[in-house]
């Protein structure tokens, strides 16, 4: 038995990481805020399952790494069954009694004097509502917690599957659930569901037996017969096969006109959000994922379609024009063409790195001038442009979220077309030339002036109807909306999502804007995880959520 | 075009110093106490900014989290300093506490430094050149917020230590003893940092390490080794900066690494990023020019508050310097990198 003796010792070389992972949750109020929601009303809250989950995976992990390091199956020999569950409960052992001893550190010292959301409430949460007296409520938990992770890597890939696609639908569901209530609210049948499956916060015990029993079952389904309607779907000659990709995107565009109104104003005003950046995402792809010039000053163009749209249609003091929306935003466009433009003259011979510096200094020095004094007679200074009308189609009146994000999905249907005819195009070859190497394309008989130049100022363009937009919607332009998170934000999204790919753009956007507003209750967390989403995924994917062909060839035969 | 540009910076310039210098509205003594909390401030930006340009030296990426392993290192470094506050110990042996509080402050930016390049950096080596970079962002989001949940968000005060009060008597000049303290333990810091890396062994490897990785290799060094090594001394260098600014400004926030770690970025630009000496001239030069730049420049040409145009001052000179002279003020000319 020795063998296996150490290698359980071995096992647990990183339990103790997942152990100061729950302490760090812990200590840094995660857990107590996250605490204040239900997964299943009674049973489970969001926090403790945070908690319960570096238990989990300490447990799963010691279980791979007791087997021969390997996956272990269900079928093999008892002993690795036994090694495996024994030293996922010690990992989980581990990780409990390092929570437990930050109870302990409670009471010997305030930790409250430095770590300000080390609260009293936190511990009584921790220690099950007992004190200090209950610290043994953790270590009992995280046992269980590394048996539990230990079965889930015993189990077969075909039980793990399912089960984890069960989980998942709950923690979605109850993390989802008042976006979802208006939609269920929306018809008498569907509230009569609602109130099967939903308690006043998480949902009730039999509404997460069904969510889960469905969901499992439905993976399992997939898994059994997954493969039986792919081929089915490989075997349908090219028309038919047309044909339902055509039904699939008819669906999809139905969904996303009636989304808005279904889910009410808050939901509506953060797709306008998302598509506000996706239409940034598609400029911003235009000159680092095509032309590969990285650039982290696009805000300023940004800055610029909204303060254009802003000056020339508002009714408030520092309006020029009050001409109507539509007039302004070919105007606001060609604006940003010019910045493109203009701001891409001096940074031409400049490569890499030094162009990304260099373009980020060009979006602070923009925003800078805006906000300073010196320009304030013309643009408002911090006070900004106010009064700035809705745009209108006749007598009708884009007022409110819901319509302009009809006219967002607009101009991203277009501009998705725009950007991939530009693709397509010579101009879009010699982009793509360049990218992969300036002196050969230049060799090659690209005029990379004009390229370069073109990439910037069409790049611009879509950045400037995007702000154009965000007049609008705000009613209002202040300078404190052009920070530089903003060109932050926008480039991880396309890296996200993956360089070059138009879907990727969307999905970034999605991800990356659309999750982060939805769960704004926990906003104070939001950038943590949002930062570590970013490290891991850039680990894990680099090539990003849905990348351009060229791209995932590329990155997958350089191993 | 160009030509333009340059023309118009140096109209800028003359003039705005012609029309300041004539209009005389302020006094000499206005002028010294810029110059001293530019050069102050200045060196607390070159502190950070060796830490960008050893980065980039050897590993030719921009380790965008830098600003918060300096905020990181001043901020552990208040409860240390309140701490020695609240029992008295800060007035007792006031030299020894700041030591103390120094130390802390280095120690911490190092452990986060290293960790840094452990998790975020050193797994994606060989990644196209993007990847770091958003890592680095990740990163930087990640650390503001952790910080933020651990010490939580308001500004913090950092106690005083009655020593570093009022100002000393200098050739006739009063400076202000905080300023001085920062001024001196700077460039101390500065010259070990140069002594280290041209003299010690780990320096040379360092050198080699930045001059070719791979022959480096050859010759028996640990490249991952020096790496860290070179993380470890930026990171300390960030902490020592982080408690000099500390010492000025007397407050410190989970967000106060971020515009210093711009500035002192683009002080490493400035001077040539990748080069040492550069790193610690360009962090005075950009203090400098924005303490006497808004003033000098833009006061004479009749722009209302030209203080609150100094950062559009740094940023301009950044962009200048990268159009016109990418290698930096003392950057010896690179053949054109493959980005």
């Amino acid at each position: 038995m020795k063998p296996a003796q150490s290698s359980i010792v071995g096992s647990l070389r990183y339990s103790p990481l997942w152990g100061v992972a729950a302490v760090f949750l812990s200590i840094i109020g995660m857990v107590e805020t996250f605490a204040a929601r239900e997964v299943v009303a009674g049973v489970l809250s969001f926090g403790v399952a945070l908690l319960l989950f570096t238990g989990i995976a300490a447990g799963f992990q010691a279980a791979r790494l007791a087997g021969t390091g390997r996956r272990v199956q269900v079928s093999a020999p008892p002993r690795v069954l036994w090694t495996g569950l024994l030293a996922g409960a010690l990992a989980g052992l581990i990780v409990g009694a390092m929570v437990a001893a930050l109870v302990g550190l409670s009471i010997l010292a305030d930790l409250r004097r430095i770590f300000v959301n080390a609260s009293p409430g936190l511990f009584l949460l921790l220690t099950n509502g007992e004190g200090v007296a209950g610290a043994y409520w953790p270590v009992l938990a995280g046992a269980a917690a590394g048996v539990l992770g230990a079965g889930v890597a015993l189990l077969g890939a075909d039980q793990r599957h399912p089960l984890v696609v069960g989980l998942s639908a709950l923690l979605v569901l109850s993390l989802f659930q008042d976006l979802l209530d208006p939609l269920f609210y929306s018809a008498a049948p569907l509230t009569a569901v609602r109130d099967v499956l939903f308690a006043f916060s998480g949902l009730s015990p039999l509404g997460a037996a069904i969510v889960f029993a469905l969901s499992a079952g439905g993976a399992l389904l997939w898994r059994r017969c997954g493969a039986t309607a792919r081929a089915w779907y490989g075997g349908l000659h090219a028309a038919p096969r047309r044909g339902l990709r055509l039904a699939a995107l008819v669906i999809l565009i139905g969904l996303l006109i009636v989304l808005p109104i279904a889910a009410g104003p808050f939901v509506a005003t953060v797709l306008v959000l998302v598509g506000l950046y996706a239409l940034m995402g598609l400029g911003l792809n235009v000159v680092v994922g095509f032309a590969g010039l990285l650039d982290l000053g696009y805000v300023a163009f940004f800055a610029i379609g909204a303060y254009t749209t802003a000056l020339l249609t508002s009714t408030g003091t520092h309006g020029i024009a009050e001409i109507s929306f539509w007039a302004a935003v070919p105007i606001a466009m060609a604006m940003s063409l010019l910045a493109g433009v203009l701001l891409g003259i001096p940074v031409l011979g400049i490569r890499g790195d030094y162009l990304a510096i260099a373009t980020l200094g060009f979006g602070e020095i923009i925003r800078l001038l805006v906000l300073s004094d010196f320009l304030r007679p013309w643009l408002g200074g911090s006070q900004g442009v106010l009064a700035v009308p809705k745009p209108a189609l006749g007598a009708f009146e884009l007022g409110g979220p819901g319509e302009i994000f009809y006219l967002t999905l607009a101009s991203c249907a277009i501009l998705v077309f725009v950007a991939t005819r530009l693709r397509n195009s010579r101009l879009g070859r010699a982009w793509m030339a360049m990218r992969e190497d300036e002196d050969v394309a230049q060799a090659m008989g690209i005029n990379l002036v004009n390229t370069k130049l073109l990439a910037f100022g069409l790049g611009a363009t879509f950045g400037g109807l995007s702000g154009a937009i965000f007049a609008v919607l705000v009613g209002s332009v202040f300078p404190h909306s052009f920070q530089l998170l903003i060109s932050i934000n926008v480039l991880a999204l396309i890296i996200v999502g993956g360089m070059g790919s138009m879907p990727g753009v969307i999905v970034g956007a999605l991800v990356l804007v659309g999750l982060p507003e939805l769960l704004r209750e926990f906003s104070d967390f939001r950038f943590l995880v949002y930062g570590a989403a970013l490290v891991y995924m850039m680990r894990r994917r680099p090539e990003g959520l849905w990348p351009a062909a060229t791209i995932r060839r590329e990155l997958h035969t350089a191993e | 075009m160009l030509w333009g540009i340059r023309i118009g910076i140096l109209l800028v310039v003359v003039l705005g110093t012609i029309g300041t210098v004539t209009a005389g509205h302020y006094p000499a003594r206005t002028w010294i106490d810029l110059v001293i909390f530019g050069l102050s401030q200045g060196s607390v930006y070159a502190l950070i900014a060796l830490g960008y340009t050893m980065v980039y030296g050897i590993l030719r990426m921009i380790n965008f989290a830098h600003g918060e392993v300096f905020m990181g290192g001043a901020y552990t470094a208040y409860f240390v300093a309140d701490a020695l506050a609240a029992g008295g110990d800060l007035q007792r042996h006031p030299i020894l506490s700041l030591m103390l509080v120094l130390l802390v402050a280095m120690v911490t930016s190092t452990v986060l430094a290293v960790l840094l390049e452990r998790i975020a950096y050193r797994p994606l080596r060989d990644a196209p050149r993007l990847v770091p970079l958003i890592t680095a962002i990740g990163a930087s989001f990640f650390l503001q917020y952790a910080f933020r949940g651990l010490y939580g968000s308001g500004f913090r005060a950092y106690p005083e230590a009655e020593i570093l009060r009022g100002s000393w008597e200098i050739f006739g000049i009063a400076i202000l003893k905080t300023q001085a303290v920062v001024l001196v333990a700077a460039v101390l810091m500065m010259a070990g940092l140069y002594w280290f890396v041209m003299h010690s062994r780990t320096g040379t490897a360092m050198r080699a390490v930045s001059e070719d990785k791979e022959a480096a290799a050859l010759m028996g060094i640990d490249v991952n080794r020096v790496i860290v090594i070179t993380f470890a001394v930026g990171g300390a260098m960030a902490g020592a900066a982080g408690f000099l600014y500390a010492l000025v400004f007397k407050q410190v926030h989970f967000f106060m690494g971020f515009i210093p770690g711009i500035k002192a970025f683009t002080a490493a630009v400035l001077g040539g990023i990748g080069n040492i000496p550069g790193a610690m001239v360009g962090g005075v030069l950009l203090g400098l020019l924005e303490s006497i730049g808004p003033i000098l420049f833009l006061d004479g040409l009749g722009i209302v508050a030209p203080y609150q145009l100094k950062d559009v001052i740094a940023f301009t000179m950044l962009v200048f310097v990268l159009i016109f002279r990418p290698s930096g003020l003392l950057g010896e000319r690179l053949a054109e990198k493959k980005a």
